[in-house]
């Protein structure tokens, strides 16, 4: 790769072919067509054109979702809210049941770049890139999100935890694409947070975390953690999740559970953070956000 | 790879032939030499791109003009409407919001998407709108005051 070219100088983008599919059947169509070929799905643009102007990245053809009807929007079915893969992150944030239910999928959507971008981009863009720090990724994690993978051939459904496979690779295979996430209901007497550390406010994340409790009383009955950007997928943090399972919050429990949090997480060292940074960064993050999901669910602040 | 696009651009209905890496802040600011829309970073960040797309702010930069088949855009030229400045240029004027002005464009842009969805806004509404448009003469507090004036809550 030409490092000269990342510094983003050239004006254009090296020239692709273009196509635009009506409808998911017809994508899946073409997407099968071409699965030999340097073809990628566009959906918002905002992290691909970039990627192909600075030579990050190179396509030879392009299949433009974005407009598919069938593939944005959401809706609730049965406890579920079922989003289309191309829903755009600003359509995502204005929805009611996302700000008063999903709180940490709301504060990563939020937190991320400025609304220009939010508008454009899209969720199942966001989590496609693969990238370790993509803000949705461990929010959505731990409310329990469960994405479809469609073919020509049919459909295929894996919790999201499982999608993410190495820095920018996903369980997708040749001729698949990202079509649905579905995200459960949350039970009551829950609550959920998301948190993150980024340079400035709207950057990428140096350390992003999510938290989802359910609370009987002072105890936590159950609970999921999941961070980002300190591993080379979004991590699913199950030793820490169990220590705090059954456990009765106190100010001594957050503390063990930061220092876990610690040992469950491989941070590098890059152009963002350093990986002791983030590591010390992380412990207190997870620390915050379980007492804010903990406030949130009815709990006392802890002692 | 040539593609014909229609769209609509400050209400004049447009048809032209684009190749498919041709982005659509070029197409504007060359094919129909709408040049008031500005390029700064050319991958999102500056903002100074910003258009109107379907009534929504997007970076031109990182649109392909053959995205914006059948589209309806506006761009700062479209604004003022028959010889009348829009309210938001009046303000951007009278408060003394334009220094070098290259931001200006944009930051017009993002403040009418906000203003279209929110009439009155409040200034943390501003504040949040403008977050993706740099300004490098660091002129931002005459233009949150500006937008505030626009939208009738500025300070007499």
């Amino acid at each position: 790769m030409n490092t000269q070219n990342q510094s983003n100088t050239r004006l254009l983008l090296p020239e692709f072919e273009y196509v635009k599919p009506k409808t998911k059947t017809e994508a899946l169509q073409l997407l099968d067509q071409y699965r030999d070929k340097d073809t990628r799905i566009l959906a918002g643009g905002t992290d691909l054109i970039t990627k192909m102007k600075t030579g990050a990245l190179s396509a030879s053809r392009l299949i433009h979702v974005r407009d598919i009807k069938e593939l944005s929007g959401a809706r609730q079915i049965d406890s579920a809210l079922h989003i289309g893969a191309v829903t755009t992150l600003a359509d995502l944030e204005r929805l009611p049941e996302v700000k008063s239910v999903y709180s940490a999928l709301y504060e990563a959507l939020r937190s991320m770049a400025a609304p220009a971008v939010r508008n454009m981009a899209t969720i199942g863009g966001n989590l496609c890139n693969g990238s370790p720090a993509a803000d949705t990724a461990p929010a959505l994690m731990v409310l329990g999100t469960v994405c479809t993978l469609s073919s020509l051939t049919g459909e295929r459904r894996m919790k999201l935890s499982e999608f993410f496979v190495a820095p920018g690779r996903t369980a997708l295979l040749p001729g698949e694409m990202l079509t649905e996430l579905a995200v459960e209901g949350v039970r009551p007497g829950s609550g959920s947070c998301f948190l993150k550390i980024g340079r400035v406010s709207a950057d990428i994340a140096k350390v992003n975390i999510a938290v989802y409790l359910e609370r009987d009383g002072d105890r936590i009955t159950d609970c999921r953690l999941a961070a980002g950007s300190v591993g080379p997928t979004p991590l699913l943090l199950d030793s820490v999740a169990s220590l705090l399972k059954g456990s009765r919050i106190s100010q001594q429990m957050l503390s063990e559970a930061g220092r876990m949090v610690e040992d469950a997480i491989s941070p590098i060292t890059d152009a963002r953070s350093t990986q002791e940074y983030r590591k010390a960064i992380s412990c207190i993050l997870a620390e915050e956000a379980i007492k804010a999901a903990w406030v949130r669910s009815g709990g006392e602040v802890p002692r | 790879m040539e593609h014909v696009i229609h769209l609509t651009v400050n209400g004049t209905p447009i048809s032209g032939r684009v190749r498919s890496d041709r982005r659509l802040v070029d197409f504007l600011r060359e094919d129909l030499e709408l040049t008031g829309t500005k390029e700064g970073c050319g991958e999102g960040e500056c903002g100074a791109c910003t258009i109107l797309m379907n009534g929504v702010a997007v970076n031109s930069c990182l649109v392909l003009a053959v995205e914006a088949d059948g589209s309806e855009i506006l761009t700062v030229e479209g604004l003022a409407r028959g010889g009348e400045l829009d309210p938001l240029q009046k303000e951007f004027a009278e408060k003394g919001a334009v220094q070098c002005g290259y931001c200006t464009p944009g930051m017009l842009m993002s403040a009418k998407a906000l203003l279209s969805r929110h009439p009155s806004p409040t200034e943390e509404q501003v504040r949040e709108a403008i977050a993706g448009n740099l300004c490098r003469c660091t002129g931002y507090k005459k233009i949150v005051e500006a937008i505030l004036a626009a939208g009738g809550r500025g300070r007499a």
